[in-house]
């Protein structure tokens, strides 16, 4: 399959005349599906540059899942009560599932999973840089949830109408979970607020914690975004960063006022000229640098995933092996 | 949206733990301390086995398996919030008291339970162990004179099939895989064999308890048989190991159970009376 794929959209230069005949008659249909809006699906023809960015984006998105179980699952363990302990495990749960969807997708387009784990695990391969900081109390799961969740629903919503097909019917599903998570978190920084002293000062510093994070998980102001433009023509991204950035800070100044705290940003306000939200300037050179490697958990978060990969090498090893000994097994049985 | 979408929640009839605080408050479920010291013991195994497995979470051999075993822990903690929030009533305390704010002799886990998570053949071991144990006390028990008791098995025995396919499934890969997976599963097999015994043995209270119980001797036949079957398949023997001493139903308890309280229990007691 992946040659396969491959082969269909090679590099011009080696092509036949009926090879090049069909990438051109395999350019106008995509050209159309652009213009009509319409699906791609894996067996389509597609530019090879289409191919590579969604596998860089749906595996990218895979590898935040992955590497964002962590920060949670920091807490699984020490859980305030039962019923939270039960819901937090669920979540991290679900997270490895998106992860599993999201591979899935990644894989229809000719990447195999091991592959994309293997970047991973080498440091070749990006992931969302906000679970690079730490989860030091409680009150970070109900941040996470509420505001990094919150971001990534922002974010991922108009991806369900991503052109690729099997990305965007993966989306769905994890939208539908991540708002459930929303809530989740919302409801974890509320029963806080609403607590004891100490509790409502661990719900108020963890928002201060990861509201500059959380903006800054949009990606860079529209003006430094090179690669936007193009997902956009290919109607992968529907909004600009800085769009969807502004709905964000504007859904979280409504709803902290429910919760009784407060967002650590006094320039945040509606423009009426604009009717869009605005909010301080961020902190890009600190993103530059978690992005580069220098965040607090960056080294840590990858050695986890390199122990849990690499150590579990013998058991994916015996599960193969298992695997074609009962398959040969059933041949000499039929 | 259609009825059968793979996301839709579905509830359904599962008894929920909120049910049995409901069913206490309203006095038609009141157990005697003899039955509220039972389900504790039930509910200490389940507590403390999904601790150890919440531990997996991000750390799993394979997504699949990060997915399962949270699958597994969140089964386990079910059961144990049930069996807790019942045993509460006993003594007029809620889930989170007995699980926060016991000390380590007064959890009744047995020992089994408590063993370290080790490499991933220890823990399909300790899983195996329990799931095929767990699912012969709870087909019976749902024919307990104790009818909170019969109901929360009812739930627990369709999970814990589950828990036994998925352990005998990776005890066969694990044997018959390669030749290191079969060292790891059965070094396995000898460190927590010794544990065995301490769940089939009968004491005063099981005795008492009658019908509302299940007596523990009375379910190694089966046990026995169940493993053996799958064991004679891995090809592989039980391991001639003597069996160690228990006493984790009287709270004497491994060294271990004192650091699964001291991080289980540190945030709740930091604030002591706070809601969550």
């Amino acid at each position: 399959m992946e040659q396969q794929l491959q082969a269909v959209s090679g590099a011009a230069a080696q092509q036949s005349p009926e090879q090049q005949a069909d990438a051109e008659a395999g350019q106008a249909y995509f050209d159309r599906a652009m213009a009509a809006d319409s699906r791609i699906e894996p067996r389509d023809w597609m530019p090879d540059a289409y191919r590579r960015t969604l596998v860089r984006q749906i595996s990218q998105h895979a590898h935040s899942e992955i590497i964002g179980m962590q920060p949670e699952a920091n807490w699984i363990t020490r859980a305030p009560s039962l019923k939270r302990k039960a819901i937090l495990m669920a979540k991290v749960q679900d997270e490895a599932g998106h992860g599993l969807y999201l591979y899935s997708a990644a894989e229809t387009l000719g990447t195999s999973r091991d592959e994309m784990m293997g970047q991973l695990v080498a440091g070749k391969a990006r992931y969302s840089s906000i679970f690079n900081y730490p989860t030091v109390t409680w009150a970070d799961m109900g941040a996470i949830g509420w505001m990094v969740d919150g971001a990534a629903i922002c974010n991922q919503v108009p991806l369900c109408r991503a052109s690729f097909g099997p990305y965007g019917r993966a989306m769905v599903r994890v939208c539908k979970e991540e708002s459930f998570h929303q809530r989740q978190g919302f409801e974890i920084l509320l029963e806080l607020a609403n607590g004891t002293p100490a509790q409502k000062q661990m719900a108020q510093d963890a928002v201060n914690r990861w509201y500059a994070p959380s903006l800054m998980m949009f990606g860079p102001p529209d003006d430094d975004s090179p690669n936007s433009k193009q997902s956009m023509a290919w109607n992968i991204k529907r909004f600009s960063n800085d769009e969807l950035r502004s709905r964000f800070v504007g859904m979280m100044a409504e709803q902290v006022k429910v919760l009784g705290l407060s967002l650590p940003d006094a320039e945040i306000r509606f423009n009426e000229e604009t009717k869009k939200w605005e909010h301080g300037a961020l902190d890009w050179d600190e993103f530059k640098e978690v992005l580069a490697g220098r965040g607090p958990c960056n080294a840590q978060r990858m050695e986890r995933r390199r122990e849990a990969h690499e150590g579990g090498a013998w058991v994916r090893e015996a599960a193969t092996a298992y695997a074609a000994k009962m398959a040969a097994k059933n041949e000499v049985a039929a | 949206m259609s009825e059968a979408s793979a996301t839709r929640i579905t509830p359904g009839n599962a008894l929920r733990p909120e049910d049995i605080a409901l069913a206490v408050q309203h006095g038609t479920a009141r157990p005697s301390e003899d039955v509220g010291e039972y389900a504790l013991r039930l509910g200490d195994d389940a507590l403390i086995l999904a601790q150890r497995l919440g531990h997996w979470i991000s750390r799993a051999p394979e997504l699949e398996e990060d997915v399962a075993l949270g699958n597994i822990a969140l089964d386990q903690l079910g059961h144990a919030r049930s069996f807790l929030t019942y045993a509460g009533a006993a003594w007029g305390k809620t889930e989170d008291e007995l699980a926060y704010f016991r000390r380590e002799p007064e959890f009744r886990s047995s020992h089994l339970f408590e063993q370290p998570n080790g490499d991933f053949a220890v823990t399909i071991v300790r899983q195996f162990i329990v799931s095929y144990y767990q699912y012969e006390l709870y087909r019976r028990l749902t024919a307990s004179a104790d009818a909170t008791l019969a109901a929360i098995a009812a739930k627990a025995v369709k999970e814990v099939d589950y828990h036994r396919d998925h352990s005998a499934q990776w005890v066969l890969r694990l044997a018959l895989g390669t030749e290191e997976s079969r060292r790891r599963l059965l070094a396995g097999f000898r460190l927590l064999w010794p544990y065995v015994g301490e769940l089939f043995e009968d004491d005063d209270l099981t005795a008492r308890l009658g019908d509302a119980a299940v007596v523990p001797s009375a379910l190694r036949a089966d046990f026995d048989q169940l493993t053996g079957e799958v064991l004679t398949e891995a090809e592989i023997e039980i391991p001639q190991v003597p069996a160690a001493l228990g006493g984790g139903r009287q709270g004497r308890h491994s060294e271990h159970l004192g650091f699964i309280l001291a991080e289980m229990q540190v945030l709740a007691r930091e604030h002591p009376g706070a809601d969550w």
